[in-house]
């Protein structure tokens, strides 16, 4: 597939779910496609990173279900922090295991999973829907973390063959599995697609946890973590993401940051970041 | 390098000695100056300690900010870590933004939640750490804006808030108190809130 037509089978008001964690991993070049497209009011849920920035930028988030939105290196996601002062972004905010326990839940088909996780914490007074259950057991009141179903995820992985088996070959897998499994439809954009054998090949089988069952489209996407991390393939782009964050914090520069990066296509996207002049070994 | 020690040497000793007698946990510091802190416990009085490379390795041996560890023991994704918390084998060192006299720590947002004047980062795993497992807080900046007679959004669990939750939120609660080291072989006085189930050991600091 390509990423347009991942954005061709979403539909506004869809709830999309995005795999990676904070600026890493990322599937940004499927990101980039949504904010091109005429797409609107969607839920996102998202360990959040610059995938949440440059989609409330692009005013296609009603509401954003997350634990935190960071750039890593860079603490406070700029497009966040001024959605959230703008007071026009509906939220839950949940705890980080929250969270996972939420898509856990979606991907066994349970409408809830117990945690102590947000007890005595503002997160119940801020997300009055959530409840506690008694343990039929003893005597723990535990919450009841609801089940977060996605109409769709998007992941960006290493490698991927035709079918949806897809590779994760950096340090970690973050919640990727639990994105696809608690989705009807997860897309995997990837750095190579490669034929099945060669996955194994070159990787251990252990790296193999995005499973075609999950998957309902792979793309190929060169650099489509970019500026996030995309280990070992590549690592983040610091400087892009400092002329990220500075384009950000002033209208004008950000229309010129959308102009030059956004407004036309990935090849477009890919070309205009490649012919930056080189600063440092972040720039690669 | 003789001479005076520098203020963020002590800062760093001060975080070291908030894992003493942890024994074999994940101490998890957040920051440069609990990084160091981590590490000199383990250097010195502390070695059963594991510790990350900040990614999703636990390093062996001592290494300097912005190094690798040269030796790598496991590997603990962030999925691992969430286990590890759930089953209360952390001690976790947070910097908030506001905190107030009973240990509630906000990280998330100043102001009205809904509208906040200062959008922070989001409660990130505040509220599971602090009703799983120890929690310590450092505060490099000392001001009325930090310390709060309440704070807007608690994210990490006080004492008060804890109790007021039940016995389930209370059960495994924990912020460590720092204050100077008793004399050898004395017993601090209870210093601590929380029951632990784990307490096979004097603790420290």
């Amino acid at each position: 597939m390509t990423a347009d037509e991942v954005v061709a089978e979403l539909h506004s008001g869809m709830t999309i779910g995005i795999g990676g964690w904070g600026s890493r991993r990322k599937p940004m070049s499927l990101v980039r496609a949504i904010v091109r497209s005429d797409l609107a009011d969607l839920t996102i849920v998202s360990y959040g990173g610059p995938d949440v920035g440059l989609l409330l930028a692009a005013d296609k988030v009603s509401r954003l279900v997350y634990g935190f939105v960071s750039l890593d290196s860079i603490a406070l996601e700029p497009h966040f922090r001024a959605a959230r002062q703008s007071g026009a972004l509906e939220v839950a905010e949940y705890d980080e295991g929250m969270l996972q326990w939420g898509l856990y839940a979606a991907a066994c088909r349970l409408p809830f999973l117990p945690t102590r996780a947000g007890l005595g914490s503002d997160v119940l007074r801020v997300n009055p829907q959530l409840r506690t259950v008694a343990s039929p057991y003893d005597d723990e009141e535990l919450v009841a973390v609801p089940a977060l179903h996605l109409d769709a995820a998007l992941v960006h992985l290493n490698r991927a063959d035709p079918y949806g088996n897809a590779q994760f070959l950096g340090p970690d897998l973050y919640f990727d599995d639990l994105f696809c499994m608690a989705a009807r439809r997860a897309y995997v954009s990837c750095e190579k697609v490669v034929v099945t054998a060669e996955l194994t090949a070159a990787a251990p089988v252990q790296t193999l946890r995005i499973q075609r069952w999950m998957v309902a489209g792979v793309v190929e996407a060169p650099h489509g973590a970019h500026f996030t991390s995309c280990d070992p393939d590549y690592g983040r782009d610091e400087e892009f993401q400092r002329e990220y964050v500075r384009a950000a914090g002033d209208p004008a520069a950000w229309a010129e940051f959308r102009a030059r990066y956004l407004d036309s296509g990935e090849a477009e996207y890919q070309a205009a970041v490649s012919s930056r002049p080189a600063t440092g070994p972040g720039a690669g | 390098m003789t001479g005076e020690a520098t203020r963020a040497e002590i800062c760093a000793v001060a975080c070291a000695e908030a894992w003493r007698n942890d024994g074999e946990i994940l101490a998890s510091p957040i920051g440069s100056i609990p990084t160091i802190g981590a590490r000199l416990a383990r250097a010195t009085f502390e070695p059963d300690l594991l510790l990350t490379d900040g990614e999703a390795m636990l390093g062996q041996g001592t290494w300097a900010l912005g190094a690798r560890p040269e030796v790598i023991e496991g590997w603990l994704p962030y999925r691992t870590i969430f286990d590890l918390i759930a089953a209360g084998r952390r001690h976790v060192m947070m910097s908030p933004s506001q905190i107030d006299r009973y240990g509630n720590a906000n990280i998330s947002a100043i102001g009205d939640f809904r509208r906040p004047t200062v959008a922070l980062l989001g409660v990130r795993g505040a509220p599971g750490n602090t009703v799983n497992h120890p929690t310590s807080y450092w505060v490099p900046r000392h001001s009325a804006r930090t310390f709060v007679p309440s704070v807007d959004m608690v994210s990490g669990v006080g004492y008060d808030r804890a109790a007021r939750a039940g016995s389930t939120a209370a059960r495994y609660h924990h912020l460590r108190r720092c204050q100077p080291r008793s004399p050898r072989g004395a017993r601090r006085p209870g210093a601590s809130g929380g029951r632990r189930s784990r307490s096979r050991k004097r603790r420290g600091c």
